[in-house]
């Protein structure tokens, strides 16, 4: 019996490896120092009531912004192991295995766990508010989507101390990622994690599509949206149509692995060239779906910050449409290498350097808003500053890798990963990061304390130079993206030094934002005015700060595109306000209607769980367990007809009221 | 505060640039071309380098003039127009620049993507040879059908002679990387890809997978010789004078994962390539990928998924 024991749990539990048993022992006390803090302080019904069981758009997003931060700090962590590897020739830092599985998961944490998380985050938290709504169209599936991403994002790093990390590659190509390349469970964790999150991501994409189309606020056409929410428009219907293909792809994998089905195999008619391509239709798509949102934060963040309009506000909403459209037909210029001939790699070029066009335009029509505006520089704007010569650079080295015949030579070097890690960083992280700073206020009622900020500002900046730089040379010097190690004569390794140096640098700077979070709350200076900045544009700085969770008390009424900012400016003016505004901020407050709290998102997501780890160890009745919680979960929502309710009228005079106070 | 980070800043660029020039140019292998595709790679590098840092440029200067410019200050002088949010001609310009920019570029591309397509023969007064590529777990095999020889880790190939490299793969998908003298394939199994690569200088260069196959597959760098065609005739008749054969038992076990030395053989079993990449069609199929195989002048050849259609 005890010899069954060992044997199982030796197969379970990641063994023999010091760092992984340091990791495994913290994850345990962290776990049982959380249990005793809830148990202690009486916490775990606020837990329950308050939070996990939430279908508040803020709270949500808060919750995707917690989850995200925590991942970028695995991922970073991954990233730093990587960097210390390959700071000398030929060091025995990590064994080729785990380098392997530690490159693997950097990859999909970065994209999947932490920056599409991170986007949601401020999805949800931002656009009903910006639109003049009272939540999503869909709050219960909003509290399903974020479940299932956390859920999934749950069983993908659980194979770090569970069964072994996946280490195919953070999109697994076949045969590699089939059986016979890869016989152990981290493969099927990797399956099964992605796939989870990738149907609370759909989910997503469509209920801000609906929730963009459907609920804005009287008088707000669509040509009068703030551009972060056309932004999220863009990327969310490329969302819709990308994920479905992330989806059936992995699924045809798992069939490959699971059932021994032959459609990605090299043996029995199978082709893994058609899994590159699917792969790619996603994830190409999947690169613009994470930075349009933060194109749409630039155009807030620059617009506030300069105190002017949007500049070519058409060209801007044609520019982020058109991105996204063609963002689907350019899927090949990542396998340009894979020998489909000249012409179809003339046209994949072709396309790929399309892109280049309007998002140089977008480029100049930031730089105009700014032009004659009045700029001020808090961290929110220095990010999107930052953001400018960083774009720009990484978008050239996008269009020298579109060049087919000269990608032969870059391709899978580490002038590649110095391409994407820039347009990554450069435009995705800095653009989120700038959207957090900028609308910490609102979710939270204070400021991010600025000195720290621009301690870790110059240090992210700074640092991601120092590092990725060097590689544009490494990839040149011959260095291909994935090697372990390298041997002495290379003369690489003064570069890698360099890059090295350069990843600590944004390791302190994480850090920093970490003392600059903990600071600020330890100081909490509370600014609930609504407008915190005393500049904002739009209508989320016409509500209290942070919201309260109706959002609006009585629905605005819309007219001009900046319609907060106008407003200010006709009290500063002395004017008036047109009278169908003046009609809607003064009739009498009516029951709000909400829909109540629900425990089914996060027990199903639990089901889901319980059948995707049944699946990845092949244990039946631990599926049949999973798979029969969930249609019972559905059944239980199906019948429950008791989901919404009326906030009274006292209570939102009485929160308004209070509101009013803590302004003054 | 904000003048100590500028100083910094300064400092660790200036170190940068530092290490970049203190490199020789040796070994950035890409802009240190020793043969024709590689080098009109290079030109086409250069030539998007410049038609990018022409737009670049002035974006940085109008940047940091606008950012300087425009911030905000008691007592400044320049305007402040904050209802100004459009006008035609500016936006007609900047989506004008980039399209100009992006059809010369991609012109130039189109003809290089037909010129360089790695599958069409490179015009010589001499015959190619032909270098069969083999990449396994984790090693490369070379089988030289007309010598008659193998290798495992190590090319050579005669100076100023065309070679078309056919790839294929055990198991895994490659890519065949010699940086100094072209750009990479895929290698891939069930099917044999085409590289034609030549050499125009004498040298040993660098060779690489450059595609991602497990656990080991850093260990799949090999030397390419490139030497005199007296010097590669001499060192074919030495090995085979000197080496042992490559038997099918030992093609058996290179297919067991793991690394290997630098190998020669005197011979290889017939049709070792096509074997291993015929592998996994079954008996009475005529497989996927067989016109490949039979195909050897590849001019038409350049789009296998023109093959999958039979």
């Amino acid at each position: 019996m005890l010899e069954t024991i060992k044997e199982f749990a030796s197969e379970f539990f990641v063994t023999g490896d010091p760092l992984i048993l340091g990791a495994q022992v913290s994850i345990a006390l962290a776990m049982v120092a959380i249990v005793f803090v809830l148990t202690y302080f009486k916490k775990w019904r606020w837990l329950w009531t308050d939070w996990l069981t939430t279908v508040d758009h803020k709270k949500i997003g808060i919750m995707y912004i917690i989850c995200a931060i925590l991942m970028l700090f695995r991922g970073g962590v991954d990233a730093l192991l990587m960097r210390v590897q390959l700071a000398a020739p030929e060091l025995e830092f990590l064994h080729a295995d785990h380098y392997n599985a530690i490159f693997t998961t950097h990859g999909v944490i970065m994209i999947l766990f932490m920056a599409m998380p991170l986007m949601f985050g401020l999805f949800n938290i931002i656009v009903p508010l910006q639109l003049g709504a009272r939540d999503v169209a869909f709050p219960f599936l909003n509290s399903f989507s974020f479940w299932m991403f956390f859920v999934g994002a749950m069983l993908f790093n659980l194979s770090f101390v569970i069964g072994g990390s996946p280490d195919a590659g953070w999109l697994a190509y076949p045969p590699l990622s089939e059986r016979t390349g890869s016989p152990g469970v981290g493969q099927d964790f990797y399956i099964w994690g992605i796939q989870l999150s990738g149907v609370g991501s759909l989910a997503s994409g469509i209920n801000f599509v609906v929730t963009i189309l459907k609920m804005r606020a009287p008088g707000m056409k669509l040509m009068k949206m703030p551009m972060f929410s056309w932004s999220v428009l863009a990327s969310s219907v490329t969302i819709m149509f990308a994920f479905p293909i992330l989806t059936v792809t992995l699924f045809l994998l798992f069939l490959d692995r699971y059932l021994g089905a032959h459609f990605f195999t090299v043996d029995a008619g199978g082709n893994p060239m058609m899994y590159l391509n699917l792969i790619w239709m996603w994830g190409h798509p999947e690169v613009y779906i994470v930075v349009l949102p933060a194109f749409g934060i630039f155009s807030e963040v620059v617009a506030t910050f300069s105190k002017k309009k949007i500049f070519g506000y058409k060209s801007m909403v044609f520019a982020l449409m058109s991105i996204s459209f063609f963002s689907f037909f350019t899927w090949a210029h990542h396998f340009f290498t894979m020998g489909s001939g000249a012409n179809v790699n003339a046209f994949f070029a072709v396309t790929t350097m399309i892109i280049a066009i309007p998002t140089g335009v977008k480029v100049f029509n930031w730089l105009f808003t700014m032009y004659r505006g009045k700029l001020s520089f808090p961290t929110p704007m220095m990010w999107a500053i930052a953001f400018i010569p960083c774009f720009v650079v990484g978008g050239m080295t996008g269009v020298m890798l579109s060049v087919a015949p000269a990608d032969f030579q870059f391709h899978n070097s580490y002038f590649l990963i110095a391409h994407f890690h820039q347009v990554l960083i450069g435009g995705v992280v800095f653009g989120y990061f700038a959207g957090l700073y900028y609308w910490w206020p609102k979710m939270f009622g204070f400021k991010l304390h600025e000195g720290l900020g621009k301690w870790a500002f110059w240090f992210w900046n700074i640092g991601f130079y120092v590092c990725f730089m060097p590689q544009y040379a490494l990839g040149l010097m011959g260095m291909t993206r994935r090697f372990n190690e390298y041997n002495f004569d290379m003369g690489w390794q003064p570069l890698n030094v360099v890059s090295t140096i350069g990843a600590f640098l944004m390791g302190i700077a994480f850090l920093f934002q970490v003392w600059q979070i903990a600071h600020s709350i330890r100081f909490l200076k509370k600014d609930t005015s609504g407008d915190n900045w005393g500049q904002g544009r739009t209508l989320e700085w016409s509500i209290p700060s942070p919201a309260p969770f109706y959002n609006f008390a009585r629905t605005p009424k819309v007219v001009a595109q900046d319609d907060w900012w106008e407003k200010q400016q006709r009290r500063e003016r002395g004017e008036a306000d047109p009278a169908e505004v003046i009609a809607a901020d003064t009739a009498p407050l009516e029951p709000i209607h909400m829909p109540k709290n629900s425990g089914i998102p996060i027990i199903m997501s639990g089901f889901w769980f319980v059948a995707g780890f049944g699946f990845v160890w092949d244990w039946k009745w631990m599926i049949v367990l999973g798979l029969a919680g969930v249609i019972v979960t559905m059944l239980a929502r199906s019948f429950n007809f008791n989901d919404d309710y009326y906030v009274p009228v006292e209570e939102i005079e009485r929160i308004e009221a209070a509101a009013a106070r803590g302004a003054n | 505060m904000r003048p100590v980070f500028r100083k910094l800043g300064a400092v660790l660029s200036i170190a940068l640039l530092l290490v970049l020039t203190g490199c020789s140019s040796e070994q950035y292998f890409v802009l240190d071309p020793k043969g024709p595709i590689a080098s009109a790679q290079k030109d086409l590098i250069l030539i998007t380098v410049l038609i990018c840092t022409v737009i670049a440029i002035p974006v940085f200067i109008i940047t940091a003039v606008i950012v300087w410019r425009y911030r905000d200050r008691p007592n400044r002088k320049a305007s402040y127009t904050p209802e100004w949010e459009h006008s035609t001609k500016l936006e007609l310009t900047w989506w004008g620049i980039p399209i100009i920019a992006i059809i010369i570029l991609a012109v130039v591309t189109v003809n290089y993507t037909y010129k360089l397509e790695p599958s069409y023969a490179i015009q010589s007064d001499k015959e190619p040879i032909e270098i069969q590529v083999t990449s396994l777990d984790w090693k490369w095999l070379f089988t030289y059908p007309e010598q008659g020889i193998a290798t495992i880790n190590y090319v050579q190939m005669p100076v100023d002679t065309p070679v078309r490299f056919k790839l294929t793969s055990d198991m895994a998908m490659n890519s065949f990387w010699i940086p100094s003298l072209g750009g990479q394939l895929y290698t891939m199994s069930g099917m044999a890809m085409t590289l034609h690569l030549l050499a125009d200088e004498e040298g040993v260069y660098y060779g690489s997978g450059a595609n991602f196959t497990g656990e080991h597959f850093a260990q799949m760098t090999f030397d390419t010789n490139v030497t005199s065609q007296e010097e590669f005739d001499a060192w074919v008749d030495e090995v085979k004078a000197t080496a042992t054969a490559l038997t099918e038992e030992d093609v058996q076990k290179l297919k067991e994962q793991g690394t290997h030395e630098v190998a020669q053989y005197s011979s290889f079993p017939e049709n070792v390539f096509y074997d291993i990449m015929m592998q996994y069609v079954e008996d009475g199929e005529e497989g996927a990928h067989a016109h490949h195989a039979t195909t050897s002048e590849d001019a038409e050849g350049s789009d296998h998924s023109e093959h999958q259609h039979h």
